[in-house]
């Protein structure tokens, strides 16, 4: 950047009431200025119910489920009853002739997994397509009526060849077990967790090792150390268990295509219709109002999507598809399972001197099974092995869960770092005083030990009786992200009433209500001042909602847009209160000078402006330092997010029953925005946590390759009986890289709580758990409580 | 699910005319292929709707039998018992003063089970008679012994909330934890023929286990009624009690319950005895050594200890649900202390 097109600007930095500076930047010319700390902010950073939540609460909100249009049509999938088969023949015939079908779409191409280079995407019906594992999608119907697309369904005649399968981890590593794929494979880590695909060794259903990441000399690290700590954990396969489950309705339009579907990504659903039909991005409008949940499984269009567009094209109507709970559980992504084996060493005063890692996990027939970033970066140490394998086992593939790879990655690390603080004598907080460098984390280390109340943490199982407590503490670790492809506009109209548009999306954590937030504060106004208007990419292209980047990204854009448009009305406005433009600052409904001496309300000033409306629409500039790493439109700033997760929990003994009594939580995501939403968000976030921790696992049976608790009763979730009393409390953490210096809450906020949990377990009972979830069967058996009787089998 | 044939008879007669099948006949098949020409009936409905929106059951007519008023009343029986009508909710049950006075076992289990949603649909009827909710069983993917298949898959498979008892032919718990505190409290079915006779059974004799017949799990037979639940009045000098243990607490079903009732003598010894195990078996499963073992002791920690041992002889667990044994245990010791402490 030239001098010219930027200007100097000081910045608060640092953590409020702990250790505030200033700094100076080079920022663009047309930034907003400096935002203050929240004390000091009229709207910014105060905690305001969110919008729509009165919607919400009395059903009036509109989700996607509720679209209806006229003449729509209804859709079902026919999916494979076979983990693995050839598909010899399929007749559509008895299908075509029932009353009421209108389109009938057999799939042919696949997405959302790995991809053979060859072999595997021949058209059924010719030579055969393969079909990879029970509920892999063959073909769609739109009918008039669900009963008559479900009878359609139903009449499609299906000619399998079955082929060997395997479902199970283990067995699929085996030498002789049955290939899920028998060519090379490519795709994009789906799942998130590590890199896949680079030219990796695939040997069986093995694909693998991926030996990025390593750094140091591990051998040599192990060497110098005084203690070794080495264990293996195994975690389980999470589905994402939405409320509101996958679905849309698809209208085919000759000028166009418009797609109203819950997702988390309007702008990026656009992008990917819009090439998967040949269709240029004008005529591609994609729709969202209110959404129940995604947690990563939201972010593309998949398979179902693509069908209910074909439907739609061939019917020449519109086309609703919503998955029911059996689809969602089997074919709407999973967070992967992993099998780690963690080495740790270090000197006895705490200094790590290695950390290797030998991991593998399934994402079933996707990619991405690793553990992301979170052992690699939390903690100091020279010395780094990895090494992360893809099993490809018969069953749905894995997308990206809330804090991908970094979950299952933590659950076994900061087990073994209070594994290791135990054998070297050192309290768990006083080893990571001396392993971790971030000194935001020590700040929440400080502020949640005296909340938590740590100095009751006793040795583990000093309880005398059946039930026994224990206290237990954890960190978490994710990045900072941006996306830069990022936009927003601000409109003044002429009667004084605001817009904020762009097509992010509402996925269920608040963002209208922010961005409400940051045109009011810039503009002096309220919040309810402002008409929020998102989730359709009618408007400026948004960014998603996942990898915790939607506040980071679309908070500045809106800031600086409402910044540029005021400043264009207060050019109009200047000369009729004989005020130099310059001079003049809005606030409280006015526009007036610094001293107050002159002023216009709001709407008087609006009314001066020569057009119905004035509008700017400002993007994401990049982070005023630069960001660690740009690949394209995503970044990753300087600086990553954080927190410290405390829990107490009660076991008992005698039935291995674990309740979780109280949770705390420390977290920071720069300037919080909306300390009330952010801190519901925290909470679903250990609620999620606690309920990996304890309940969730998909059960496939290996004789048959079926999920077997394909709903929401036998599949064990958190609800409100399990509910700990939890606390919350937010960092503001400054670092003077954007217009609102705010970053993401979601994925930091559920990374910390299952190992937390899983060290108050020990703390409990003197057993560590190294698998979850910690049910009681695996509590029982850790404790060495189950007889060993034989059944008749 | 499938269109069906509706009918809301307003009384027991009219109900009892209808040729209809049980559901468990209505869902057997040979060929794995739903069959379409039963007519059932319906009380609340809980099980019934779940069972046609899994696709296994599809009857061409449905009898609700939810309009006849009689059937939803708590009255006082001439026994001086009490005799609940089938169509009384879980909800009703868990509300009802003589119930939580006099059959606290009963108040327990009604109100600790499914959601407080489903408590005020779901009837006591429905609830004993509902269908096992063995995955294997709810699968339509898996044409299963009960359904009239060949094989139970629990045994090679996954076991892990399976029975450790009497898995003769099939490892299905029986689903219904109102049923386990009924056994216990010395329950009696009043049973309505297609003629307007009526029967009466003893609970835990109506229940049947695989080895008897393994494609249903009672002795209903078709066009008959569940009218009521007979109670017969507890000694002054009795106590129950339910616990029902869930991975979570909230919404689920059991890993485990036991239902215990005490007669005890004034300061003195057990008089009578009832232990059974819920989840334990494909019917309510009565510890007959723990009972022995209670009746004609003054009751104390060790007494109690060593019932919830006998409670689990002849257990024969599953590859993967060893793990029940310490859990009945421990809930039988439990329940004993709670009954004798509480009184």
């Amino acid at each position: 950047m030239t001098s010219a097109d930027t200007r100097s600007q000081k910045y608060p930095v640092g953590i409020d009431s702990v250790s505030m500076a200033e700094i100076e930047r080079r920022v663009p010319a047309g930034e907003a200025p400096p935002l203050p700390p929240n004390a000091q902010l009229a709207v910014i950073g105060k905690s305001i119910p969110r919008i729509n939540g009165r919607a919400k609460v009395t059903g009036a909100a509109p989700f996607t489920v509720d679209v209806k249009l006229p003449g729509m049509l209804y859709a079902r999938l026919l999916r494979s009853p076979l983990p693995h088969a050839r598909v010899m023949s399929i007749d559509i015939g008895a299908a075509e002739r029932h009353p009421g079908v209108r389109a009938i779409h057999v799939i042919n191409d696949v997405v959302g997994r790995a991809v053979e280079t060859t072999g595997q995407n021949t058209p059924a019906g010719t030579s055969g397509r393969r079909v990879l594992y029970v509920g892999d999608p063959i073909a769609a119907v739109a009918a008039v009526t669900p009963e008559a697309a479900q009878a359609a369904v139903d009449l499609i005649k299906v000619d399998y060849q079955p082929l060997a399968f395997v479902v199970d981890l283990e067995d699929a590593r085996k030498p002789d077990a049955p290939r899920v794929f028998t060519h090379p494979v490519h795709g994009e880590s789906f799942a998130g967790g590590n890199p896949a695909g680079a030219a990796l060794p695939q040997q069986g259903n093995v694909l693998g090792p991926n030996k990025s990441g390593s750094r140091g000399d591990a051998a040599a690290g192990f060497a110098d150390a005084d203690v070794v700590v080495e264990h293996e954990f195994r975690t389980q396969v999470q589905t994402h268990c939405c409320l509101e489950p996958h679905g849309l309705v698809a209208d085919w339009r000759k000028d166009g295509l418009t797609v109203h579907m819950s997702t988390q990504f309007t702008a990026g659903i656009r992008a990917e219709l819009a090439a998967a039909f040949g269709l240029p991005l004008s005529r591609v409008r994609v729709i969202v109002d209110a959404m129940g949940g995604g947690f990563g499984s939201k972010s593309s269009a998949g398979n179902y999507a693509r069908a209910a567009v074909t439907l739609s094209r061939q019917a020449n109507a519109p086309v609703r598809l919503v998955l029911d709970r059996h689809e969602e559980q089997i074919d709407s992504g999973n967070r992967p399972a992993t099998v780690q084996r963690l080495r740790v060493g270090a000197r006895r005063n705490g200094t790590l001197t290695a950390i290797a890692i030998d991991t593998y996990g399934t994402s079933g027939v996707g990619l991405g099974a690793g553990i992301g970033n979170f052992a690699q970066a939390i903690y100091d140490c020279a010395n780094f092995e990895l090494l992360q394998s893809d099993v490809f086992i018969n069953a749905g593939p894995g997308c990206a869960m809330r804090a991908p790879g970094n979950v299952p990655g933590a659950f076994a690390l900061e087990q073994t770092i209070d594994e290791l603080a135990e054998k070297l004598g050192m309290d768990p907080l006083t080893l990571r005083e001396r392993i971790d460098l971030s000194a935001v984390r020590r700040e929440e280390r400080r502020i949640g030990a005296a909340r938590f109340g740590w100095n009751r943490r006793r040795a583990p199982g000093s309880d005398s009786g059946p039930i026994k407590r224990g206290l237990g503490m954890a960190q978490s670790l994710w990045g900072a992200n941006v996306r830069t492809n990022s936009a927003c506009e601000v409109r003044i109209f002429r009667d004084g009433s605001v817009e904020v548009l762009s097509s992010v999306q509402d996925i269920g954590t608040g963002i209208g209500t922010v961005l409400a937030q940051v045109v009011a504060e810039e503009l002096g106004l309220r919040p309810e001042d402002i008409t929020v208007r998102i989730g359709d990419t009618e408007y400026p292209a948004g960014p998603p909602s996942y990898g915790s980047l939607t506040t980071a990204s679309i908070t500045p854009p809106a800031r600086n847009a409402a910044y540029q448009v005021l400043r264009k009305l207060i050019e109009i406005v200047a000369p009729s209160i004989a005020a130099a433009a310059g001079n003049l600052v809005a606030r409280a409904g006015r526009i007036s000078t610094a001293d107050n001496s002159r002023s216009i309300g709001f709407r008087e000033a609006a009314a001066q402006l020569p057009t119905d409306q004035i509008g700017v629409v400002a993007s994401r500039s990049d982070d005023y330092a630069g960001f660690a790493r740009k690949m394209g439109d995503m970044a990753s700033a300087q600086n990553a997010l954080g927190g410290v997760q405390f829990a107490e929990v009660a076991v008992d003994t005698e039935t291995g029953i674990v309740r979780v009594e109280r949770v705390v939580a420390v977290q920071d995501c720069g300037r919080p925005m909306n300390p009330l939403q952010i801190e519901s968000q925290v909470q679903g976030g250990i609620l999620q946590g606690i309920s990996y921790a304890l309940f969730e696992e998909r059960i496939l049976d290996r004789h048959t390759g079926h999920m077997l608790n394909a709903n929401l009763e036998q599949y064990k979730i958190l609800r409100s009986r399990e509910t700990p009393a939890i606390e919350v409390h937010l960092l503001e953490n400054y670092q003077g890289m954007s217009a609102t210096d705010a970053y993401g809450i979601a994925e930091p906020s559920n990374i910390a709580t299952a190992p937390a949990i899983a060290n108050a377990v020990y703390n409990a009972i003197g057993v560590r758990l190294r698998q979850l979830p910690m049910s009681p069967a695996a509590v029982l058996a850790a404790l060495g409580r189950i007889p060993q009787r034989s059944g008749p089998t | 699910m499938n269109s069906f044939e509706w009918s809301s008879p307003r009384d027991i007669a009219q109900a009892a005319g209808v040729a209809t099948t049980t559901v468990a006949a209505a869902m057997v098949s040979q060929s794995g292929r739903l069959s379409t020409d039963g007519v059932v009936f319906k009380a609340g409905g809980i099980d019934l709707l779940d069972l046609m929106k899994e696709g296994l059951l599809a009857p061409r007519g449905i009898v609700n039998l939810r309009e006849i008023p009689d059937l939803a009343v708590i009255a006082q029986a001439d026994d001086g018992g009490v005799r609940i009508g089938a169509n009384v909710t879980l909800a009703q049950l868990a509300a009802d003063p003589v119930i939580r006075t006099r059959f606290l076992a009963l108040a327990d289990v009604a109100g600790n089970s499914a959601s407080p949603q489903i408590r005020q649909v779901a009837t006591i009827g429905g609830n004993l008679l509902q269908r096992p909710r063995c995955w294997y069983f709810r699968s339509r993917d898996h044409h299963c012994a009960r359904k009239g298949g060949e094989v139970c898959f629990a045994f090679a498979g996954e076991n892990q909330y399976h029975a450790i008892f009497d898995h003769n032919g099939c490892a299905m718990v029986h689903p219904s934890t109102s049923a386990t505190a009924l056994v216990a409290l010395g329950a009696k079915l009043e049973l309505t023929g297609a003629a307007g006779t009526k029967r009466v059974v003893g609970l835990e004799q109506f229940f049947l286990l695989p080895e008897v017949d393994i494609q249903r799990e009672n002795d209903l037979t078709p066009g008959e009624i569940l009218t009521a639940i007979l109670l017969p009045p507890p000694a002054p000098t009795s106590r129950s009690i339910h616990i029902k243990q869930g991975e979570t607490d909230s919404f689920d079903w059991p890993i485990a319950d036991v239902a215990v009732a005490l007669d005890t003598a004034p300061g003195g010894a057990c008089r009578a005895a009832a232990v059974i195990l819920g989840a334990a078996a494909p019917v309510p499963h009565r510890a007959k050594a723990a009972e022995a073992l209670l009746v004609g002791k003054t009751i104390d920690a060790d007494v109690a200890r060593a019932a919830a041992h006998a409670a689990l002889q002849g257990a024969a667990p599953l590859t993967k649900n060893a793990y029940k044994l310490p859990i009945f245990e421990t809930l039988v010791r439990r329940a004993i202390l709670a009954v004798v402490r509480g009184g």
